[in-house]
């Protein structure tokens, strides 16, 4: 049964190889499994046939880059790319700002931290399809936020984000804050809770302001938490899809597609799987863009030090 | 006489717990003071409230006869050593010592001046434009000295900055802040649990117990006359050898010997009768001839040695209880053998069991 | 008392007199209080517009506390709302999330922590590539992943099933749970391992005896992780089941985002206030554990 009795039995002989930890081996294996089959196989598997001309079935009919072509002739294509730089560049800039003063703020030892903590970061915890679904109602042009302002009296206030093509994905950069900054927020809590007590008190002896701790001295040092924080909401930003269809559906029209929506909608509606594997590709090579300088940075550093 | 420091009556509580208890200390120019207890004594936390780091609950602190109760840390004229160093990891050595200077807009040459005159007395001029994280312990120990050197101010206050150094390192910079001292003469806070540190640095050391100072003298008072038991425990290694008994009077009647103590410089105020501790540090025991003329002596069994180069440690049966001695390094003592021991009684010390002060 | 403020006056003593209201404390809270508004704004809404009837909702303020406390929507979203010809509610696929969460949970939790435990203390030639390629997948988009499995789960005959969501979480989730496992397994230390190896205890034994006992917060945090995790997934559901077995997410949307029939705004409310009541529950439940959870889960990946 266990390990240690087997080797005891055949100590003349030196046991093979292969079989030693074999249990562990055998444990590992959905993980082998996992990594092999699923994630090099799976996606190995839906790179070569970016090449096909599959529609219904996936089949071997090579047909080169026609698939990339025609997908970057695609309106819907461009739309959703344009959307997904517009979302990701600014729902990148304003998490991490907004999480790291919220997390400054929290900081600063006040009363009923936990409390403030806990409301940032509830959102976190629900669903994208039930952020998508509240933004929705709240934004309601006829019954939502620009309607009780109107009833107090600004007649002209219009506030109406998901009916309009071109601001569509800021109303959806709204519900997206509010769900995921609290846990950026929290990783910078933590990370600001790690810088050692003294460096503010010599911060204090020398009598630098308290701003100017924070921008000259305490956020050079959380370098590696706003690397993980970028990280963690990039990869976010490529997965955006449950919001878009719980808040607009991809509307008004086409204005608030996004590649992920895009790479469903080919693959499970219009029958077009060629189409689908060749926008998945493009994501897939987005995420090595952004994920091999972070690596670089991450791991090539550590080796130096 | 003018006080570089002076503290009155200060006392910090967090909530209900009393941390530091109506506290009184003054601190001549020019003099290094090192505040030494174990952990949690409150010694650490006297430091940030001279700095300013911590807001008092009560009492006054004065630097340079100016009340600076209230006033922000960096308007003390004080310069911190921190046990951490705190070093600003993303700034080279010349910035950390800069950056405070450059914030409170002294001129540029001025700068330049100080932080080249800093770099020179601590040799550290050959690091000024590396980051922190290529330094090693020492050296950035001595940045951060020498950032709280730039400031040039007269209180310098130093908390625990050794400890985080290996053994040899710490001898060596130690050395040198005796060094630093002797060179520039300017008021030093010193706070260490290590009592080789206090005793080896010190003009007079503090020594703390639960917010409260025990004793405050200089280190050879402090290693001859401790005022109390807690001190006598505190200071030496290996610790002071305690008897208990009673003091009838001028007889101390231990369990199963009788010490005369005509001859102990009694503190004609304390004497007391009764109850009473009888202590006797180890390198104050004599064994052999050198015994015999001593005002106590009689027979023990060795238990064992602990040779240490350059002296033994020799742990002694003696009234019922392991009794350390200090010997010299070539003792040619064995285990089990019987040998004389003795003491005199001028270097005895005798601690009233109740309130455990010096009689 | 007057004595005392007297006496401040020309020479400090005692604390510093703060000011209650100094100008940056009062930035302070509030820029605390504006953003817990909008943080909390959605929450109340959601609340109040669920117990609101639709004529109350025609007239007007979403932010009004209802006149009329009605439960009819919640009644309406559990067990009458429709999708499309369907119109039994949210009750079939909340039945449906509560039988495709458990196994996963349990499922992907034993894998994981099994993995971990051979991760960090049974070491074997290739271990740590297979790790390395693990968590490198999670970084890679589903999308890139999606059809292989329909295909995979296809042959294996169990698309569409609730086995086969069950076995598409135990996967996705594997590569950050195996990462929590195996730093916690990790920073166990060492000695205990060897001494229970010179005891003669084998894989499972050192596994059961030894490390799982010591484990119970880690499996805490875990559980948490993939419960939220689980249950707020959508696009799994979407893709990887039929109708009847819709998980509550999948259905939600449907309700809300269908186009036929009037909208029903207080039973949409009332329906995504409920599919999201789970996670609450566990997030208020759960305090620092869930921010633990997040915080290890964030640590890489």
């Amino acid at each position: 049964m266990t390990t240690a009795s087997d080797s005891s039995s055949s100590m003349t002989k030196r046991p093979n190889r292969l079989f030693k930890n074999w249990m562990a081996k055998l444990a590992s294996v959905p993980m082998i499994l996992t990594a092999l089959v699923v994630f090099v196989g799976g996606t190995a598997w839906t790179i070569v046939y970016s090449f096909t001309g599959s529609r219904m079935l996936p089949k071997t009919k090579w047909v080169g880059f026609d698939q990339y072509e025609r997908l970057w002739d695609t309106d819907r294509w461009i739309i959703s790319i344009k959307n997904l730089a517009i979302y990701g560049s600014c729902s990148m800039i304003l998490t991490l700002f907004l999480g790291f003063c919220l997390a400054a703020c929290l900081d600063r030892k006040i009363r009923y931290e936990s409390a403030f903590r806990t409301i940032f970061l509830y959102p976190f915890a629900l669903s994208f399809v039930v952020t998508g679904l509240v933004w929705q109602w709240i934004l309601n042009p006829d019954f939502g936020l620009q309607n009780v302002v109107r009833s107090w009296g600004w007649e002209s206030f219009t506030f109406n984000p998901l009916n309009d093509p071109n601001t569509v994905i800021y109303g959806i950069l709204i519900a997206g804050l509010w769900q995921g900054t609290g846990l950026i927020m929290c990783i910078m809590l933590a990370g600001l809770r790690g810088i050692d007590e003294d460096i503010w008190k010599a911060a204090k002896v020398d009598g630098i302001g308290t701003v100017k701790t924070y921008v000259m001295v305490i956020i050079p040092m959380m370098r590696p938490v706003f690397v993980t924080a970028l990280v963690l909401i990039a990869s976010g930003i490529i997965k955006l899809y449950d919001l878009v269809v719980a808040q607009t559906g991809g509307g008004p029209g086409l204005a608030s597609e996004v590649p992920a929506k895009y790479v469903i909608e080919y693959m499970f509606r219009a029958q077009n799987l060629g189409q689908g594997f060749a926008a998945s590709t493009m994501m897939l090579c987005s995420v090595v863009i952004i994920l091999i300088p972070w690596a670089y940075l991450e791991f090539g550093g550590k080796k130096r030090g | 006489m003018t006080n570089s420091v002076e503290i009155k009556n200060l006392d910090l509580s967090f909530g209900a717990v009393h941390v530091l208890k109506q506290l009184n200390l003054e601190i001549a120019e020019g003099e290094f003071l090192v505040l030494l207890g174990s952990s949690g004594c409150g010694k650490s936390t006297l430091l940030n409230c001279i700095a300013g780091l911590l807001d008092v609950s009560a009492g006054q602190i004065f630097i340079k006869d100016k009340n600076v109760t209230w006033a922000e840390p960096s308007e003390r004229g004080i310069g911190m050593v921190f046990q951490s160093y705190a070093l600003y990891p993303q700034m080279s050595v010349r910035k950390n010592l800069s950056f405070g200077l450059k914030n409170a807009k002294v001129p540029k040459d001025e700068i330049n001046k100080r932080v080249s005159r800093v770099a020179e007395v601590l040799q550290i001029e050959a690091l000024l434009d590396r980051k922190p994280g290529a330094l090693s312990g020492g050296q950035r120990q001595r940045v951060a000295i020498g950032r709280a050197l730039v400031r040039d101010v007269d209180v310098f206050l130093f908390d625990e900055p050794l400890s985080n150094l290996d053994a040899k390192l710490r001898t060596d910079l130690r050395v040198e802040l005796k060094r630093l001292h002797k060179k520039l003469k300017n008021t030093m806070i010193y706070v260490t649990h290590d009592q080789v540190e206090a005793m080896t640095l010190a003009d007079r050391i503090s020594i703390m117990k639960n917010g409260m100072i025990e004793q405050l003298d200089t280190p050879d008072v402090i290693y001859s006359r401790p005022c109390n038991k807690y001190v006598a425990d505190f200071i030496g290694s290996p610790a002071m050898n305690m008897f208990k008994g009673q003091l009838s009077g001028d007889t101390f009647h231990g369990e199963g010997f009788t010490v005369d103590v005509s001859q102990y410089d009694f503190d004609t105020h304390s004497r007391r009768e009764g109850d009473a501790w009888l202590g006797i540090r180890p390198e104050h025991i004599v064994t052999g001839e050198a015994a015999n003329g001593a005002t106590f002596s009689c027979n023990a069994e060795i238990d064992i040695l602990e040779p240490m180069g350059s002296d033994t440690l020799v742990w002694i049966d003696f009234a019922g209880q392991p009794v350390r001695v200090r010997t010299e390094g070539q003792s040619g003592l064995t285990p089990g053998e019987s040998v004389t021991i003795g003491f005199d009684a001028a270097r005895l010390h005798l601690f009233d069991s109740q309130t455990e002060t010096r009689l | 008392m007057v004595d005392q403020t007297h006496t401040s006056a020309i020479e400090p003593s005692g604390p510093k007199p703060k000011k209650t209201f100094s100008r940056a404390n009062i930035f302070l809270y509030g820029t605390l209080i504006m953003v817990s508004v909008y943080y909390l704004l959605p929450l109340y809404v959601m609340i109040v517009t669920s117990l609101k009837g639709m004529p109350e909702i025609r007239m007007g303020n979403v932010f009004g506390p209802p006149m009329e406390i009605t439960v009819q929507p919640w009644v309406r979203a559990w067990s009458e709302a429709c999708t499309g010809i369907n119109c039994d509610g949210l009750s079939r696929g909340f039945a449906n999330s509560v039988q495709i969460l458990i196994p996963s949970v349990l499922l992907s939790i034993l894998i994981a922590s099994v993995n971990g435990y051979a991760l960090s203390n049974w070491k074997f030639k290739g271990s740590e590539i297979f790790f390395t390629i693990l968590i490198i997948g999670a970084f890679i988009p589903y999308q890139t992943m999606l059809y292989p499995i329909v295909i995979i789960l296809r042959e294996i005959g169990l698309m569409g099933s609730i086995g086969g969501l069950v076995l598409v979480h135990t996967v996705f989730g594997m590569p950050i749970l195996t990462l929590l496992f195996r730093n916690y397994f990790a920073s166990i230390p060492e000695e205990l391992f060897k001494a229970a190896r010179v005891d003669g205890a084998g894989f499972w034994q050192i596994y059961f005896q030894i490390m799982l006992p010591m484990a119970l917060p880690i499996f805490v945090v875990a559980i948490i992780l993939q419960v939220t995790g689980i249950w707020n997934d959508f696009l799994f559901g979407v893709i990887y089941t039929k109708p009847a077995t819709y998980p509550m997410t999948v259905q939600l949307n449907n309700i809300v985002n269908s186009v036929q029939g009037v909208k029903e705004y207080n039973v949409n409310m009332a329906a995504t206030l409920i599919t999201g009541l789970v996670p609450l529950v566990i997030y208020f439940a759960s305090g620092k554990l869930f921010v633990r959870g997040i915080a290890a889960g964030a640590v890489k990946g």
